[in-house]
């Protein structure tokens, strides 16, 4: 459905600055894919969002979407994708349906045609009371269920979303998802879906195949589960008493599985946080070994890891800190707020974790 | 294609068959980016009577003033005179602050949208020129029926040709209108500081408020490659009677010339209106 090949993009800034945007990026997702596009701001995704949809022309490389080139032939590609910009894509004075009448006349439906497919689509993502009111009178996740609307006029094959849901609260942004799912298996087959999102939970419950994008690459293409098992890991921690840690660390590094084990000293006990592949797995196990060496250990927790681990593994940094405003600042120099699973963290910061054993 | 099947299941009914057919028709995409354009103006036609306020305080404030002080100058009727420029000074000003309607949709995704659809460009561009007839033909209909109390008596061909000609002007002013907001996307307060600059020369140098017979010789000359003020010599004729006079004549060069280049500059400010 997508077939990139060392694609490309430079924006010329200035005489002396040209910035980099995309560099080299070669992708191939199949008819049916759900495939989210995850990386902090300005980390390109956008970029190669714009250059698949034909809004602009790749500096090198070869991108072909739906069959054709989107170079040489970007009214057949136009023709067969749908596109929910990050921007709202109806017209302020505009009404909900006549926008939606518009789109497909667009694509060539006749008015009736248009009509009843307008008429469809406001059912299918709730907009029916909504359908003579004018856009700028919609709240926030109305407006984005339309421009949902808007993008799926024509029954499109492949479509494409870009940060979907960025603005909206929780309970919208689920809403949303639950539509976009909604109609992807209703199509007669399934619609492939390209979306992009610095949402790391977004990519993580809805996306059948995350790629992770860091400056203008492609740093990790996998399964979510994948990616976090092979690039991250689960994180164990088990409490001692603090004259205990370095014997339960060492029994810790000896444990299958175990991939990186750390001290963090608490006050009163002492944390040992081991990552390992497989948590739950491992866990029976370690508390079986600390208790033939003599080691008390008072509590456990299992922390599943999040696509954030993944993006530290990779990048060294985190994307929750460096999502933010796309300065690319690199590593932040402090905490993220929620509390990233982090062993690079000095502050010792705890990450939300699951509760086993008391 | 006509097989409308209005399923709620959602099957691919007809908009699958529509992808095969990648025809498309130029004057069926510029009809259907007119029709989406005219739509806010049909449904609320309210908003047209904002146009209105400027073209009324004109006659209402200033009309008075000029026949005091020009009238023996201007020779004959003033409402003749002025009417017809208070028109031109309504499409001029309406018609040059369109561009701000793209900016909107240039700043929402609503451009961005219709650029990912196979829909022509030059017909996005053209589409929306030719909607400004709409306005400046209802709003000018209007100031004329409000004038006719106090006296106004154009020729009735020659004030129906003015509107007409008016019409076409503002299919070129609009044109380049969003050709200016195209041009300073990345900068978007850069429109107004041009249409601003460029309003108030145009608009004193087509002789539309003071006759440029009093002025000084270079204002005149400079006036000469100013076409709103053909457009205003030729309504001033018509309204008076002279539907064949060469002022008219001038005045459909001018308007038809101001339409050829803004559509040509529009539609190549919107083909690369992308990056």
């Amino acid at each position: 459905m997508i077939r990139t090949r060392e694609l490309t993009k430079d924006f010329v800034v200035s005489r002396t600055r040209t910035v980099h945007a995309v560099r080299g990026i070669s992708l191939d997702v199949e008819p049916g894919e759900l495939v989210a596009v995850l990386g902090p701001n300005g980390a390109g995704k956008t970029t190669t969002l714009r250059m698949l949809t034909t809004l602009i022309p790749p500096t090198s490389g070869t991108a072909q979407v739906a069959g054709y080139d989107v170079v040489t032939h970007p009214d057949r590609v136009r023709a067969a994708i749908g596109y929910v910009g990050q921007g709202g894509a109806g017209g302020a004075s505009q009404r909900v349906r006549d926008e939606l009448v518009t789109q497909g006349e667009i694509y060539g439906l006749d008015r009736r045609t248009a009509r009843g497919r307008a008429g469809e689509l406001l059912e299918a993502l709730d907009l029916t009371e909504q359908a003579d009111r004018k856009i700028e009178s919609l709240s926030g996740g109305q407006k984005r269920r339309l421009d949902v609307a808007v993008g799926l006029v024509h029954e499109p094959s492949l479509l494409f979303l870009d940060e979907p849901s960025t603005g909206l609260d929780p309970h919208n942004r689920a809403n949303l998802w639950e539509h976009i799912l909604r109609m992807r298996t209703a199509a007669a087959e399934p619609m492939t879906i390209v979306l992009t999102t610095h949402y790391l939970d977004e990519a993580d419950t809805f996306a059948e195949r995350v790629i992770v994008v860091d400056n203008g690459q492609v740093i990790a293409d996998d399964t979510a589960d994948a990616l976090k098992a092979e690039l991250a890991g689960d994180l164990v921690t088990l409490r001692v008493a603090p004259d205990d840690a370095a014997a339960l660390a060492a029994v810790a590094e000896r444990a299958p599985g175990t991939r990186s084990v750390r001290v963090v000293p608490e006050s009163g006990a002492s944390s040992v946080a081991i990552r390992t592949v497989d948590g739950p797995g491992a866990t029976p196990g370690l508390l079986r070994a600390a208790d033939a060496a003599g080691l008390a250990v008072s509590r456990v927790d299992v922390a599943r890891p999040t696509l954030d681990d993944v993006f530290l593994g990779l990048t060294g940094r985190s994307l929750r800190e460096t999502g933010v405003d796309g300065s690319g600042a690199g590593p932040a120099e402090t905490g993220a707020p929620t509390g990233a699973t982090d062993e690079l963290s000095t502050d010792g910061s705890e990450p939300t974790k699951k509760e086993v054993l008391a | 294609m006509s097989a409308a099947t209005v399923s709620p299941d959602l099957t691919p009914t007809s908009a699958a068959a529509a992808r095969q057919l990648p025809r498309r028709s130029f004057l069926r995409d510029t009809r259907i980016v007119l029709v989406r354009e005219l739509r806010p103006v049909v449904r609320d036609p309210f908003s047209l009577v904002f146009g209105l306020v400027q073209p009324l305080v004109f006659l209402g404030l200033f009309g008075p003033l000029l026949a005091g002080s020009a009238g023996g100058t201007l020779g004959g009727d003033v409402w003749l005179w002025f009417v017809p420029a208070v028109l031109a000074m309504t499409t001029l000003f309406g018609t040059s602050v369109t561009g701000s309607n793209l900016q909107l949709d240039l700043s929402s995704g609503v451009h961005e949208r219709m650029l990912v659809t196979p829909l022509s460009r030059p017909a996005q561009l053209v589409g929306r020129a030719l909607k400004e007839m709409v306005p400046i033909i209802a709003q000018s209909a209007v100031v004329l029926l409000v004038m006719l109390p106090f006296g106004l008596r154009p020729d009735p061909i020659g004030a129906a040709l003015t509107l007409l000609q008016l019409a076409v002007l503002g299919i070129g002013v609009g044109s380049l209108s969003y050709a200016l907001a195209l041009a300073v996307r990345k900068q978007e307060w850069m429109f107004w500081v041009v249409q601003q600059t460029v309003l108030f020369p145009v608009m004193l140098l087509s002789g539309m408020l003071l006759p440029l017979e009093t002025g000084p010789a270079w204002m005149r000359a400079v006036s000469s490659v100013n076409p709103l003020r053909y457009v205003v010599d030729s309504g001033r004729a018509a309204f008076a009677g002279d539907v064949l006079s060469s002022a008219v004549a001038w005045g459909w060069v001018a308007a038809v010339a101001t339409a050829a280049l803004g559509l040509a500059v529009g539609v190549r400010a919107m083909i690369r209106s992308t990056d």
